[in-house]
């Protein structure tokens, strides 16, 4: 290479150069004809030529903070990440954030106040169906769009609203077909809170298990919320001797539980469990002695080793400290974000009805819990997994089931 | 009986009578302080549950101390103890600056310790971080003990019963054996004249609710065994001892353990034959039955109206 001296370098170099920067612009040009704020939204949403602004609508405060502060990490997460790729039509994304505070009525207030004064294109928010219940109707009558990142009982279905958690067929069968086959279990005892979630699961459960699995529920009981007194129920299960304890504890109520069912001598070597409400945010309350053993059904575990996973919890620590855990509604809450600026960048426009159409059929590849599909009834399909809890306070999966369908309606469950 | 064996039967029993005392005990500990405070001095310590949760993150911050340090095996003791000082501290400054000023109206120390609950949950939040915590138990207090193979009794249950026990007599020699008590008492029967013989009735005051507040800060301790710690699990805890108080006659130290062992026992036994939540509403009718006939709860107090 010895022709290529140093003026010869800088001729070619400076063409190079030229011919990019040109190409740069060219592009540029094309893109911004292409994405013109009164092309790309026509409803009056505050989208200018360089932000758009999505609401976060979590509690911050109140009961309910314990849950909803990993869902909040992680939606700034994916949100700074897809601004530091350039966001979303070639806007960032300002953040406009609300704090429902545990109390559900605020959640419509606040929902109402992102979507009619501040404009927002999009909301990631609510955890309880209690709150996502309430702020509903205002998403409605405002045609806003919400993320909702929770596991929840399904029987709820609305344009308006976009689930990326499982509903509850997608956590439970799967679940449940998995224990009665590999622990050959027949008799079941259903344990939850006293509230909407688990008394709806535990419905679909009971059928299930009844029907499909030809085994019995030999008990079935509720637990007033907060309660922290288990010595009774303990003692019954203790005499109905069920294989599987199902459970749906949740809150403060669960930690008790574990404590006592532990300190009871019902660990997992004499009990077989399986829980639908214990992620890896619980097992910090819970401490992982008491949990050792013992399995949870959920679509995602952070012991995960797939490479969007390990690159995820990596960004995830670095963000908000190597000591935090993510369970699984943190993940959920991740993709609500991505799977925004896939929509719209599908729809190639902000507007809600354009979006929405949008959605549907689109596959995430790089979900940190693996590939997921939006489904027309804007659910998703998912894997079910089965992890099995260590000291340590991560669960190793010890099953993976195929891509299940949503289906928030089931017939024959309700 | 029912398809189980008598052996399974009696195991059950034994195991069921001893869940209903250590449910007694867990009332117990929590009323005890709210019993002094309301009972002696008419003040409703709304900020009660919080003070129990001073007790429960001294024992969550003191663990992890010991697991660094290695003394795991026996923090629980010194937990105890910081978690009474600790408690006891912020309750002598809190009647300083607050309780002091509202003795002649009831209905607004109710408010104001309601908002000192408020404020009280929201520093734990943003002190601790709003995720529930738990103590590292030491390996001795986990699991169960076994007199028979079928049978286990809980080691965390013995704990908190011990302690309980402690407390009550502890509760009782200070208030019916010693020279504060009788200042106490005194107070509490004629505060005008007690003042006249010499009595400090300020510092009584202040040290009765300082004491009181330091026994929730170690029943929070003990509640460690049992439940997790959060910025709001003093609420999970407050109804119960209010219901415990107030059923057993506020100014009444049997009342008050009258009343934990019958409220304890009721809803033990009520679970175990019905379901939770039944249980816990029949329990809730029979005491609201009860206190209609009885308004004053099961032992009233020999005030001087």
């Amino acid at each position: 290479m010895s022709t290529l001296n140093r003026r010869n370098f800088m001729k070619v170099g400076g063409a190079l150069a030229a011919a990019l920067l040109s190409a740069g612009i060219l592009t540029n040009t094309a893109l911004a004809a292409d994405t013109s704020t009164a092309k790309v939204m026509t409803t009056g949403l505050a989208v200018t030529d360089t932000t758009v602004k999505v609401g976060i609508l979590h509690s911050a405060t109140g009961t309910m903070a314990i849950s909803e502060t990993g869902s909040i990490q992680a939606e700034k997460l994916a949100i700074e990440q897809i601004n530091a790729m350039g966001g979303i039509l070639g806007r960032k994304i300002e953040v406009i954030q609300e704090d429902g505070a545990s109390d559900w009525p605020t959640f419509a207030e606040k929902a109402k106040k992102l979507l009619a004064s501040d404009k927002v294109a999009a909301v990631m928010g609510c955890w309880t169906s209690a709150s996502r219940k309430a702020a509903l109707p205002v998403f409605e009558k405002e045609n806003g769009l919400l993320f909702y990142p929770t596991f929840y009982e399904g029987l709820e279905q609305s344009k308006n609203v976009f689930y990326t958690g499982q509903e509850a067929t997608q956590q439970i069968l799967a679940g449940l077909d998995w224990i009665a086959k590999e622990k050959k279990a027949k008799t079941f005892y259903l344990i939850g809170s006293d509230y909407i979630w688990p008394r709806t699961s535990m419905k679909i459960a009971r059928k299930h298990i009844e029907q499909h699995l030809h085994g019995s529920v030999v008990g079935e009981e509720y637990i007033a919320l907060g309660d922290t007194q288990f010595g009774s129920v303990i003692n019954k299960i203790k005499l109905k001797k069920p294989d599987v304890i199902y459970a749906a504890v949740v809150g403060g109520s669960n930690v008790a539980w574990f404590k006592q069912l532990n300190a009871a001598g019902l660990n997992s070597t004499k009990q077989t469990m399986l829980t639908i409400s214990v992620t890896e945010d619980e097992v910090l309350g819970i401490g992982g002695e008491n949990l050792a053993g013992f399995y949870s059904a959920m679509k995602y575990f952070q012991s995960q080793t797939n490479p969007e996973n390990l690159k995820f919890v990596e960004a995830f620590k670095k963000k908000w400290g190597e000591k935090s855990v993510i369970g699984d509604v943190t993940q959920a809450a991740y993709l609500g974000p991505w799977l925004y600026k896939a929509a719209v960048e599908r729809a190639g426009s902000f507007d809600v009805d354009k979006v929405q159409a949008a959605l549907p059929g689109y596959v995430f590849k790089d979900a940190p819990e693996g590939a997921v599909t939006v489904e027309k009834n804007h659910h998703l399909t998912t894997k079910l997994r089965i992890g099995q809890w260590g000291k340590d306070g991560q669960a190793k999966v010890v099953y993976t089931s195929a891509y299940i369908k949503p289906d928030p309606f089931p017939k024959g469950y309700q | 009986m029912f398809g189980y064996s008598m052996a399974d039967i009696g195991n059950i029993m034994v195991m069921q009578g001893f869940s209903g005392l250590s449910m007694f005990t867990v009332l117990l500990l929590m009323a005890l302080g709210l019993a002094i405070i309301f009972g002696q001095m008419g003040v409703i310590n709304m900020a009660h549950g919080e003070f129990m949760t001073i007790g429960a993150y001294t024992t969550v911050m003191l663990s992890k101390v010991a697991t660094t340090y290695g003394f795991v095996n026996y923090y629980f003791v010194f937990a105890i103890i910081l978690a009474f000082i600790l408690a006891f501290a912020l309750g002598y400054f809190i009647e300083f600056i607050m309780i002091r000023h509202l003795y002649k109206r009831p209905l607004d120390t109710l408010l104001a310790t309601w908002g000192l609950s408020l404020v009280m949950q929201q520093s734990f939040r943003s002190t601790f971080g709003a995720k529930e915590v738990s103590a590292e138990l030491p390996e001795w207090m986990l699991g169960s003990f076994k007199p028979t193979p079928d049978i286990d009794i809980p080691i965390n249950g013995v704990f908190v019963m011990v302690l309980a026990l402690f407390v009550t007599a502890g509760v009782y020699l200070f208030m019916y054996r010693s020279r504060w008590g009788l200042r106490v008492r005194a107070t509490v029967q004629n505060r005008v004249m007690a003042g006249a013989v010499g009595i400090n009735t300020q510092k009584v005051d202040r040290v009765t609710f300082a004491l009181g507040c330091g026994i929730a800060g170690v029943a929070g301790a003990a509640f460690t065994t049992i439940a997790s710690t959060g910025p709001t699990t003093g609420t999970l805890y407050i109804v119960d001892s209010f219901m415990v108080v107030v059923f057993g006659g506020a100014a009444s130290l049997m009342g008050t353990i009258a009343s934990a062992f019958g409220i304890a026992q009721a809803q033990s036994i009520l679970q175990f034959f019905m379901t939770s939540s039944m249980g816990k509403v029949s329990t809730l009718l029979v005491i609201v039955g009860i206190l209609m006939m009885k308004p004053e709860g099961l032992f009233a107090s020999k005030l001087r109206k």
